[in-house]
């Protein structure tokens, strides 16, 4: 457990992860990445029970799958500042060869990662599966998963939702990252949703807020209250409204950076905007 | 030559329900899932004496994809049942993403392959799922011929670590081989001994190859009929040794021609020793309604037409 400067320097350091990940390959999703980048630090550091080392079974202890695999960087830093593995291989992001393929996988072995993501609405089904075996081994544990908002515009998601209460999934909190952004514009010009909320709570989950979702105390408040109200026959989603390109000025309330690299000075920008805290890889 | 005899038909996918059901009294870690067609799977045993184990998704095939991955972590070892056209192209992409290429440990049992489906039509007779499978790296494909091969399959693929497609029908069938058969994951099996033609052939087509391979004795030539169960991996070996002795093959399978164990086969061939080759199998068409043997017939996926191209192959040597 680490207290809120901790969590608050970890965060700080990450997003430099991020931003010089997807600079030296001029490639990846630098937006949704720092958009989510308290959410991971807090999950991983505060809120999940996790085990030392990695086994893909994960008896014992929480499980966490990332749905929308574009933001990948983030994931990565996290996964590396937690001690899955090194914090030097972050360098080697979206190289040849790396087990840090531009979407996450577990093809390449890479400790931490339990299921493939890029290609849309996937995660939640998976993440169910999961979470029913937990059941099945008597393993009291919880199940996490992260998910953007314009992917639940795949059908998928629709058919997990409506299975996950419908069976009764209580071991579950799915987070929803409400940014209001997708490649093409604002998920309201896009394709509106209306209410998320309206619709999760129809289809009979709890449905939590957590309106500042880049406050690392509103993060901890909304995510125990959420752990406090699984176990009670019903799935729990957590509605975070984050910003897109949080903590990088200029990256921030659009979808333009997305899925685009910062050039030099930019990256200069970004990464004097979040100075160097507990080193650089 | 050694012939083959049958005293009972029954459909392959009742091999599958009692292979199922076996698992369910000899590995706990065996759990079904099945979208709104367990009467069909025949899936009623295991869930009759399991029914903690088993998982009801309802009209949802791409969920149940997934939770299928998903229940693999936590050691479970998933068997997924539908129609194979909702367990292949329905899906492509979960498998692709969850299960191929995350390496997880799900058993895609598919019922109603092909024309013999009958009178639903072509939306629902795929002729296109072996190529879809076999094309996923580290995917294992079995299309068994029978009951009882149908039932052992199902059983060994539990042992097996790793994503498996197991492909089986509708229609009463003969069942002609052993009730106590071990099923060997990727080995041939030769039924009949040959110098004139190999044929090579996979899951309803292999009577239809025995049946042929007894009529063209009778005219004089001698069929080596051998049975691909596993499309993937192939058994090579057995093939180019055949084709060594025989020197012309004929593959047969209730699939598009496109994408199947015929050319699965004419890849090891054109490597190795290249061969003449004649293809029993749809020619790039969808099915239709019909009776199983009517639309078997009408698109020639019979002993007459395996007997044909045996004939053509031969001259062609």
């Amino acid at each position: 457990m680490l207290n809120t400067q901790q969590l608050k320097d970890l965060t700080t350091q990450v997003r430099r992860d991020i931003l010089r990940m997807v600079h030296k390959v001029n490639s990846g999703h630098p937006g949704g990445s720092l958009g989510c980048t308290e959410f991971l630090v807090t999950l991983y550091n505060n809120i999940m029970d996790r085990k030392e080392g990695f086994d893909m079974d994960g008896i014992g202890e929480d499980l966490f799958f990332l749905s929308n695999g574009h933001i990948s960087p983030v994931f990565y830093s996290v996964l590396a500042r937690v001690g899955y593995f090194p914090v030097e291989e972050l360098s080697t992001f979206r190289l040849i060869d790396s087990r840090l393929q531009g979407h996450p996988t577990t093809h390449e072995e890479l400790p931490g990662v339990r299921i493939a993501s890029g290609s849309l609405g996937q995660g939640m089904s998976v993440a169910l599966g999961a979470a029913q075996a937990k059941k099945m081994n008597g393993d009291s544990h919880l199940v996490y998963s992260l998910h953007g908002d314009g992917e639940l515009q795949e059908g998928q998601n629709w058919e997990a939702i409506m299975y996950a209460s419908a069976k009764k999934v209580d071991n579950l909190i799915s987070t929803i990252d409400l940014n209001g952004q997708q490649i093409d514009g604002s998920t309201d010009d896009v394709l509106p949703m209306g209410s998320i909320k309206a619709k999760f709570e129809a289809f009979g989950w709890i449905v939590i807020d957590i309106e500042e979702g880049n406050n690392i105390d509103a993060i901890l408040k909304g995510m125990a209250e959420a752990k406090s109200k699984t176990g009670q026959g019903k799935p729990v989603c957590v509605l975070l409204k984050t910003v897109m390109g949080n903590g990088v000025d200029f990256m921030m309330y659009t979808h333009e950076w997305h899925g685009k690299a910062p050039n030099d000075e930019q990256l200069a920008i970004g990464l004097a905007q979040n100075p160097e805290t507990l080193g650089d890889y | 030559m050694k012939t083959y005899t049958y005293t009972e038909k029954k459909d392959t996918r009742s091999g599958f329900g009692a292979g199922l059901a076996e698992l369910g009294r000899t590995n706990p870690n065996v759990v079904a899932l099945c979208a709104d067609l367990t009467p069909s799977l025949k899936m009623g045993e295991f869930i009759k004496e399991n029914p903690d184990r088993f998982f009801q998704i309802g009209i949802a095939e791409a969920n149940m994809m997934g939770i299928a991955a998903g229940l693999t972590i936590g050691g479970k070892i998933p068997f997924t049942g539908t129609f194979a056209n909702f367990s292949t192209g329905r899906v492509y992409d979960q498998i692709r993403q969850s299960i191929a290429y995350s390496g997880k440990n799900v058993k895609i049992c598919a019922s109603h392959a092909g024309l013999t489906l009958g009178e639903d039509g072509a939306t629902h007779q795929i002729l296109e799922d072996i190529g879809l499978m076999k094309m996923l790296p580290g995917m294992v494909v079995i299309n068994p011929c029978d009951y009882n091969q149908t039932k052992a399959a199902t059983i060994a693929i539990a042992d097996y670590e790793g994503p498996v497609y197991l492909r089986f029908g509708r229609p009463s069938v003969p069942i002609f081989t052993p009730a106590d058969q071990t099923f060997e994951i990727g080995k041939a099996i030769k039924l009949t001994e040959g110098t004139d033609v190999t044929i090579v052939a996979t899951g309803h087509l292999v009577w239809e190859a025995l049946e042929a391979s007894k009529v063209l004795f009778e005219k004089g030539i001698s069929a080596e009929v051998i049975n691909i169960h596993t499309i993937k991996p192939l058994d090579e070996t057995a093939i180019l040794e055949s084709v060594s002795k025989t020197g012309c093959i004929v593959t047969a399978e209730e699939h598009n021609v496109l994408g199947g164990l015929g050319e699965s086969v004419a890849r090891v061939l054109a490597l190795n020793n290249p061969t003449p080759q004649e293809f029993v199998g749809t020619n790039d068409t969808f099915g239709e309604s019909g009776t199983p043997a009517q639309l078997m017939d009408k698109y020639e996926l019979n002993s007459a037409a395996i007997v044909l191209k045996a004939e053509n192959v031969i001259k062609r040597k």
